[in-house]
């Protein structure tokens, strides 16, 4: 299990900011969901992270700063999953998979024996086996993240990063993708740190959420501390009625407004 | 579950026999008659060195051709995209121009120097100019536009202003290798393997940049080096094939193209296939152009679009378009 930190980290995109000093410390096994509007730096948290954009100040893994290593070190340590995966249509399911060997492999190396037994076997156990042979441009949205997932177990990677994991499915794959990746991080002790628009799904898996607006945190803790209808209301600009059921779940309805 | 590798093996074995059959062929039709003591000669000087530089042009473009396809993700790319063809059209337009007197005298031909630094020195200018603006995929194929642009109306304009030697310059142009010697093969070999070990180590590393820039990079793929040493790689291999056989077109895309749409997009099979089967397919091509006229033969690049385009509209009509 690792640890994610962010001390005063900044993420710039040309001379926009799109994070500011962000502050956050994820422990091991912990699942952060980031939530905020669109633009509000919630992606850009997750980039910078992966190394897909500049930021300034530090980002540790287990205290080590992540841009020390080396772009496979990296990739061994943190798996992304983006919000639109490009998949190659005429790749197979278990071709697929094997990308997140990756980081394992050498330049001119192939993959081994081993990679190729460890990608049947995490097929095998998100009962995915049926898709190893078939197209990737002959499955549903649904099959298709849970191979986006799959590919990322393949990594290996203490650290899981979910942009917006559930956004293209239905409400069905999104509770079965949702629930994939809880029992993941149960079985591998992984690290997720997730950006999820659907407040009462955040809710219900994160173990805390962070609410960003324009680049800022301005909300961090339990659901049921940071879904409350004064905050949603300020920061998203939403009228909400906020309901709190027996078992702690917090759902979040939007209420029509006068027409 | 990875059962598709041993199919892939059989398509490999196919293409051997294909290349072996295209070399036979290659070896005995002539305007001299078939395979006999007598035509000993001939075959050996003048059909066997024109059926391997054939075989080693086409075999070289159509891996430079895969290769830029996979670092630039894009089907629809050939070996000529950053600026190779037209650096290479400018150097030997320069030398058709002015130095075929004042070189006359010199020990090596001009000609295959000229494109062959034309080439490199076009594809060097597009690197630093898309460098300058991003050093991203489009960014590298937009500088590549304007050097193109740039070399096609330097060229033109040496044309018209030395129009006597428009023949030889499109003559050039349209790629041929019926005048082709073993020191045309020799000249050529050491760049062509170089360029061809490379790309062949690269074809696992561009079966990862099929998910993209970026998602390759999360998989800890350093693609702006890849990229770097896969287009420095093909634009050498093309540069010296375009230096002796002059600008050959179609092939690059259309080979790769074609072993995609039989064998699947996986550049594990794409890469070595397209090897063979670019290097059939041109010793193919190359012999129409010996029987069409009698007089002049006609150019191979010229054959490759007649043949080649009708074949390749019939493929794609009969399959589905992988992406």
């Amino acid at each position: 299990m690792s640890s994610l930190g962010f001390e005063c980290v900044n993420v710039l995109y040309g001379n926009r900011e799109a994070v500011y000093a962000l502050d956050e410390q994820v422990k091991p096994g912990e699942w952060l969901c980031l939530i905020g509007p669109n633009g509000a730096g919630k992606s850009s948290v997750l980039r910078a992270v992966a190394g897909l954009v500049k930021y300034r100040g530090i980002i540790t893994v287990d205290g080590t700063p992540i841009d020390m290593r080396s772009p496979k070190r990296r990739a061994a340590m943190v798996a992304y999953v983006p919000q639109s995966p490009l998949m190659p249509d005429d790749m197979t399911g278990a071709e697929y998979v094997l990308l997140g060997r990756n980081p394992y492999v050498g330049y001119f190396g192939t993959e081994t024996k081993h990679d190729r037994a460890l990608v049947e076997d995490v097929l095998e156990r998100l009962d995915l086996r049926e898709f190893g042979t078939r197209r990737l441009g002959t499955l549903s949205g649904g099959e298709r993240q849970r191979l986006v997932i799959a590919r990322a177990i393949a990594q290996e990677s203490p650290i899981l990063l979910l942009d917006e994991p559930t956004s293209a499915l239905d409400i069905g794959h999104q509770q079965q993708a949702l629930e994939l990746v809880d029992r993941l991080r149960r079985e591998h002790g992984l690290t997720v740190v997730s950006a999820m628009h659907d407040l009462t799904l955040a809710g219900l898996y994160a173990d805390r959420l962070s609410l960003l607006h324009q680049g800022h945190v301005v909300a961090s803790g339990s659901a049921a501390h940071v879904l409350r209808p004064d905050i949603l209301s300020e920061f998203y600009g939403v009228s909400v009625s906020v309901h709190h059921q027996d078992d702690g779940t917090v759902v979040v309805v939007p209420k029509r407004g006068r027409s | 579950m990875f059962a598709r590798r041993r199919l892939n093996r059989w398509w490999i074995v196919a293409a051997v026999v294909l290349l072996a059959a295209a070399i036979v062929l290659g070896a005995m039709i002539g305007p001299a008659g078939g395979i006999s003591a007598a035509n000993w000669d001939i075959i050996w000087n003048i059909r066997l060195p024109r059926v391997v530089l054939a075989g080693v042009v086409g075999a070289m473009l159509s891996l430079a051709g895969a290769g830029y396809q996979g670092v630039f993700r894009n089907p629809l790319v050939d070996p000529y995209l950053l600026g190779a063809a037209a650096g290479a059209g400018l150097g030997a337009t320069l030398v058709f121009a002015y130095g075929r007197t004042a070189t006359s005298g010199w020990p090596v031909d001009p000609l295959p120097l000229a494109a062959f630094v034309g080439a490199l020195a076009a594809v060097l200018v597009t690197y630093l100019v898309g460098a300058s603006f991003g050093g991203s995929g489009l960014s590298l194929v937009l500088a590549g536009v304007a050097v193109a642009a740039l070399g096609t109306a330097l060229q033109q304009y040496l044309l018209l202003r030395h129009s006597d030697v428009i023949k030889e310059v499109y003559s050039w142009i349209s790629g041929r290798v019926s005048t082709a010697t073993w020191d045309d093969v020799k000249l050529v070999s050491p760049y062509v393997l170089l360029a061809t070990v490379v790309l062949l180590l690269h074809r696992r590393q561009l079966d990862v940049l099929r998910v993209g820039d970026e998602e390759a990079m999360t998989l800890g793929s350093e693609v702006r080096r890849i990229r770097l040493i896969v287009v420095i790689a093909a634009t050498l291999g093309t540069a010296a094939v375009v230096s002796v056989s002059g600008l050959i077109g179609f092939v690059g895309i259309m080979v790769p193209h074609l072993v995609r749409l039989v064998a699947g997009s996986s550049y594990r099979v794409v890469l070595p296939l397209s090897i063979l089967v670019g290097a059939s397919f041109l010793i193919l091509a190359d012999i129409p152009g010996r029987m069409i006229e009698h007089g002049g033969e006609t150019p191979i690049g010229v054959v490759t679009a007649l043949v080649g385009a009708p074949m390749f509209i019939f493929v794609l009509r009969s399959r589905r378009v992988p992406a």
